[in-house]
């Protein structure tokens, strides 16, 4: 996760971080960078071993903070300079009016420019593709390496700047303006420059901020009344328990927290284009799924050969595979598939066969083979066929093709010249574990919509298979854009998934819209995150990696506020013991003497910080689980945990301290 | 056995209270109807009684009725020597006077004087009286206006202030006062309009005998959680609490608005589980007071042999009642933010001397104040939900309502402006020549003394440590500003968290959502609580009760 390079190379970037006018935008640690010069400064007036001693660790306190940061801010630096070598300076051959060529630099592009990219040309700016189709190299962005097709019209027609075309000739519309080009985005993200604070996390901070004034309060009061008890304090040991008390670990890690989500997330090739939309993740009641490609796999696939009366179910299935022999489509490969592993039949070469292909008007394919008519297709268009050779269908085949349909699956009826032999059920397929993710999204608190542009029918029996908790069934993109306003409407957060261009007002009215890459740049530019694999079921992963964020931060919050339990324990009998001897009831840890009690609870304070990087970094474990047990799990673990941890640890720091006689 | 029966009947008694009154004030405050008695008062103010307020006009009309009390209660005062009824008493000094005022508007009741000695029937009937109805109307109408914000979506307004303030007086406060006083009456409490009476002692010796119309004073003293003597002895002089069953009733008035309004806030939000947990949250650390006040006074430290004689620390403390009773009420009126007393805080031992300082540092809300214990409690909920509930990985909301930035700032102003007036003048104090000159006791228990009276006005308890001789110009004046900045900073702050809640979205409840009517958000509510509280002031606690009470 995090090796000693890591820390080594963020070592200068914690340093440059101590500068204030950066500092004051972490007020709690900004705090801690005041004390410790305030700390060093009464060094020249009278220094002690002690003061010395306390003085470093509250530098290495900030310094901590500061290297938490830069080491989660070190991840991205990193990724965002493997992004800028690809955006190596092109030439584009931009398009004049007049259909000649000028050769420009890829940089003076602007938007509606239009430019012509053939084979091994990278490709200067961001757009859509109003010419041609080609072939095209995305490994720079995405990661893999496989070339994707892009084409004009449609909703594969967006093209991004820096990668590479590999075949074909294409003309590119530029749709972004110079710098603001995805590449651009991206590395501004990775690298976190233009990062914004959160909603949260802003709220985060007025409460870190109002805990700091309350001990600031609290240790500038003492003074007063420890002068009235006859036991004025030293300045730095004041400075020490303030230190302590304000919530430095929260305050520490909160910026790394933020930035390590966003590079959770990057690390799963998604880009959030605000951290607003990572946290609003975390808070989605209803995910809007695509029912093809995230719940069910692309295509229908044959699931069973239903013969028709008198018919034998094996020369069923053998008609069926011989009509699918020339079908590549996957459906008619699945037929051959099925007829292999249920009956044994093999896929053959067929000598003098003649193949009728699928066509619209006809609606079916088949084979003449043998002097028989071999047909299969959509159950009406072969019942009118077979009604042309002479026969009919019984009401038997009648009732099976109806019984499919209400199942949600496609009936194709296959038929020897006049006769009937049975149906073949297409079935949806819905991927495997599907159903165990909504149970899962159920336990969260999540309600999942299928959207669909199958008949109601059909929809209500893949969603019940899928086990999803809702569907809209024959969608359009405007009924969609109204349930995501409905449920809005309700005090919901929607998320959904989408690509093409009439998906772009759902995305952006979706409070996480999720646009996948191989979209339009409409989708793209309207949805909040662009998923570079373009896996509509990666939105679940995103839902999880903004919880997590926000659990994060709620465990480290708590477990900062819970410390100052034990530190009070350590410092407060440590601080007027000389002056009320009874106050050493309260040192329950039995610490060695006063300045040991002190500096081990500033040393405390400084270790846990680096202690929990880690943690911050990777995030507090989620398990999908209602609200009520995670809530027990979490409170034990970092409550709990946080109240009894210190004890501990100041106790061990306490034992080293004295034996290396520091104090 | 006596003081657990005590104890039982008291619990069993707030238990019977709770639905019939919660549901009673609720439909108070939400039906449409008017009285004839109300409409003539408004007509009389001139106000529409069914024009609703913003968050802002809420708070201007709160804070300029307040401000015309504490003009009026001052003028009334300065001027005693020329009104009526005035038994002889001269106009009150003006420090004392500024005090006073703020005092008993702020439903505080600090006494920096002898009532006996220094107010004549017209002030304590027409001035500190009235107060002690609408002081106390004014915090349940905040506590009501915030029900609102969360019992509403998406709306900009949170009641009308003047009905709310009209309807709890006329309705709740006034009604039930009067049968209250009528019972005191029955048990021997005093109503009467005499001033002092001359009647020689069975001895032989002569003796002035105050009089006055108690009964009623007391009876909304309690009630409205005041806690403002007619005699300087407060409730531990028989003619403010005559026998052992007024001193058990008085409890029970003190306690039962405070407990009864989470019933109304159940009742108004439609989740009366919400209420429920809020009530035993408060009653968990309320009886978990007085358990430890009792502890500590029936076990005094060894040496004292006049405590295993008499069953306790008996010094301070009224013969009539003994220790379990004193320490009940103690808990009590501290844990309200009453601040009667039947026995000296100041002559309890040292730790058990810290509960009742404690528990005025909970901010009041166990269960607290007429409507200020709620709405305080409130803002801990919110506090804690957003301290834990970011650990059930969602933006931490409470009933529906999201904790946002300007919530947020909200709350953290609020929790911050108590502690801040409460250490800063403390502080001040504790180190002034002129206000150490007022400090009776030397040492750890003089630093108590200072800062129970700072916490006490801050919080506008109003209990006295005693010990501290607190009618001097400087004390007098930074009371004053403890308690209205306490009072009214605390309101307005409230106010505004209403305001920026009314307006939001309502969040449908789901298994994701961090739920509040568990034992674990109880534990979580309570703990944050002890916890912030005991962050916020341990310094302070450890040099003044905790030094003393590990005195070696």
């Amino acid at each position: 996760m995090i090796d000693r390079s890591m820390v080594w190379n963020a070592l200068p970037d914690a340093l440059r971080k101590l500068d204030p006018r950066t500092m004051v935008r972490n007020p709690v640690m900004f705090v801690v960078e005041v004390v410790s010069v305030v700390t060093t400064v009464t060094l020249f007036v009278s220094p002690s071993l002690f003061d010395v001693l306390i003085t470093i660790w509250l530098w290495l306190t900030v310094i901590f903070a500061n290297l938490a940061e830069a080491v989660a801010e070190g991840r991205g630096k990193a990724q965002a300079e493997a992004l800028r070598r690809t955006r190596t300076e092109t030439v584009a051959r931009r398009l004049r009016d007049d259909g000649t060529e000028e050769l420009v630099p890829g940089t003076a592009l602007v938007r509606g420019d239009r430019c012509v990219v053939e084979a091994n040309e990278i490709i200067p700016g961001d757009g859509d593709v109003v010419e041609g189709v080609a072939s095209v190299d995305e490994s720079a962005i995405t990661g893999e390496s496989a070339p994707v097709i892009r084409e004009s019209g449609g909703d594969r027609s967006a093209v991004t700047g820096g990668t590479k075309v590999l075949s074909d000739r294409i003309v590119v519309q530029i749709t972004s303006e110079p710098g603001q080009t995805f590449i651009d985005r991206m590395i501004a993200l990775v690298e976190g420059a233009k990062r914004q604070k959160t909603p949260n996390e802003i709220a985060l901070n007025i409460l870190l901020s109002s805990l700091t004034i309350i001990f600031l309060l609290a240790t500038a009061t003492l003074q007063p009344m420890a002068i009235y008890s006859n036991g004025r304090q030293t300045l730095v040991v004041l400075i020490a328990l303030l230190v302590c008390l304000i919530p430095t670990t929260i305050g520490a890690l909160l910026s790394a927290i933020g930035i390590a989500g966003m590079d959770r997330l990057v690390q799963r090739n998604v880009l959030a284009m605000s951290g607003r939309a990572v946290e609003a993740a975390g808070d989605v009641n209803t995910l809007l799924l695509d029912k093809t490609g995230t719940i069910t796999l692309g295509n229908r696939q044959a699931a069973e050969f239903i013969p028709a009366p008198g018919v034998s179910v094996e020369d069923m299935a053998d008609a069926a595979q011989i009509t699918s022999l020339a079908d590549e489509t996957p459906e008619g490969r699945s037929i051959v598939v099925l007829a292999k592993e249920r009956y044994g039949l093999r896929g053959r070469e067929l000598a003098g066969a003649e193949f009728v292909p699928f066509t619209a008007q006809t609606r079916m394919s088949g084979v003449n083979v043998d002097g028989r008519m071999l047909r299969k297709g959509a159950a009406d268009s072969v019942k009118g066929w077979v009604r042309e050779q002479g026969g009919d269908v019984s009401e038997e085949v009648d009732t099976i093709v109806a019984g499919i349909a209400v199942q949600g699956g496609t009936p194709l009826t296959v038929a020897d010249g006049s006769r009937v032999l049975g149906v073949v059920y297409l079935k949806d397929i819905v991927k495997e574990g599907i159903s165990e993710r909504f149970d899962e999204l159920r336990r969260m608190g999540i309600r999942t919509v299928m959207i669909t542009g199958d008949n109601p029918r059909t929809a209500a029996a893949i969603a019940a298979e899928a086990g999803v908790d809702d569907f809209l069934a024959e969608a359009t993109p405007e009924d969609k854009m109204a349930l995501i306003r409905s449920e809005q409407a309700g005090g919901k957060l929607v998320a959904m998934t989408g690509d093409g261009t009439n998906d772009a007002p759902a995305l952006a009215q979706a409070d996480v819209g999720v646009a996948m890459n191989t979209g339009t740049s409409a989708a793209k530019e309207a949805g909040n995150m662009v998923d570079l694999d373009s896996n509509p079921t990666k939105l679940i992963e995103i839902v999880e990696i903004g919880k997590q964020l926000l659990i994060t931060r709620g465990a480290l919050t708590t477990f900062s506020i819970a410390n100052d339990v034990a530190k009070y324990f350590a410092i407060i009998p440590a601080m007027f013991v000389a002056v009320y001897p009874g106050l050493a009831t309260m040192n329950v840890m039995h610490l060695s003497s006063p300045n040991s009690a002190i500096l081990s609870a500033v040393i405390f304070n400084a270790l846990v910080i680096v202690a929990l990087i880690p943690l911050a970094l990777r995030g507090v474990k989620y398990k999908p689980q209602p609200a009520g047990l995670m809530l027990r799990k979490n409170l034990a673990i970092y409550g709990l945990g946080g109240v009894i941890a210190p004890f501990i640890g100041i106790k061990l720091i306490d034992l080293l301290v004295s034996l290396l006689r520091l104090h | 056995m006596a003081p657990w029966l005590q104890l039982g009947v008291l619990v069993l008694l707030l238990v019977l209270a709770y639905r019939p009154l919660g549901d009673f004030m609720a439909h108070t405050y939400t039906s449409p109807d008017h009285l004839r008695i109300e409409r003539f008062l408004y007509r009389l103010v001139g106000v529409d009684p069914d024009a609703e307020q913003r968050w802002t006009g809420y708070a201007i009309a709160l804070v300029a009725f307040s401000g015309v009390c504490i003009l009026f209660l001052y003028v009334m005062q300065r001027a005693q020597g020329v009104l009526p009824m005035s038994l002889g008493f001269h106009g009150v000094q003006p420090a004392l006077a500024f005090n006073t005022a703020i005092s008993f508007t702020t439903n505080t009741n600090w006494q920096a004087y002898a009532g006996e000695s220094t107010m004549g029937n017209l002030v304590q009937m027409s001035g500190l009286a009235v107060q002690n109805f609408v002081s106390a109307a004014v915090g349940m109408a905040v506590a009501v206006a915030l029900i609102r914000a969360f019992a509403r979506k998406n709306a900009d307004t949170i009641g009308n202030f003047w009905t709310d303030l009209v309807r709890t007086c006329v309705r709740i406060l006034v009604p039930i006062s009067a049968v209250v006083a009528l019972l005191f009456v029955s048990q021997g409490m005093i109503q009467n309009l005499h001033g002092f009476q001359q009647v020689t002692t069975l001895g032989g010796a002569h003796q002035m005998i105050p009089g006055g119309p108690v009964a009623s004073q007391e009876a909304i003293k309690e009630f409205g959680t005041n806690g403002g003597g007619f005699f300087n002895a407060n409730s531990a002089h028989p003619f403010e609490n005559p026998n052992a069953f007024t001193n058990l009733f008085e409890i029970f008035l003190l306690l039962v608005i405070p407990f009864a309004l989470t019933g109304t806030f159940g009742k108004m939000i439609g989740n009366r589980k919400q209420g429920y947990v809020l009530a035993l949250v408060m009653a968990s650390l309320w009886l978990g007071s007085a358990l430890v006040a009792w502890h500590f006074e029936t076990a005094p430290p060894a040496g004292t042999t006049a405590a295993a004689v008499t069953g306790g620390n008996m010094t301070g403390k009224e013969v009539r009642f003994g220790v379990p009773a004193s320490t009940l009420f103690a808990a009590s009126t501290t844990d309200t933010s009453t601040g009667a007393v039947i026995a000296s805080h100041d002559s309890f031992t040292p730790l058990g001397g810290a509960v009742p300082l404690v528990n005025i540092m909970l901010s009041e809300v166990t269960p607290g104040g007429t409507g200020s214990g709620l709405y305080g409690m409130l803002v801990i909920a919110v506090l804690a939900v957003f301290i834990a509930g970011l650990m059930v990985g969602r933006t931490p909301e409470y009933l529906g309502k999201k904790i946002e930035p300007r919530e947020m700032k909200l709350v953290a102003l609020y929790i911050l402006l108590t502690p801040s007036l409460v250490l800063l003048f403390t502080g001040i104090a504790i180190v002034l020549p002129s206000s150490r000159a007022s400090i009776l006791n030397a040492g750890p228990h003089g630093l108590t003394e200072v800062l129970y009276a700072f916490t006490s006005g801050t919080n506008n308890n109003g209990s006295a440590f005693a010990g501290l001789s607190a009618n001097t110009t400087f004390f007098n004046t930074t009371l004053g500003l403890a308690m209205f900045f306490g009072r009214f900073g605390s309101m307005v702050l409230a106010l505004a968290l209403a305001g920026a809640l009314v307006r939001k979205q309502h969040v449908p409840e789901s298994a994701g959502t961090f739920p509040t009517t568990t034992p674990l958000f109880g534990g979580l509510l309570g703990g944050v609580l002890l916890i912030v509280t005991g962050l916020t002031y341990f310094p302070a606690l450890s040099l003044g009760p905790l030094a003393e009470g590990f005195l070696k």
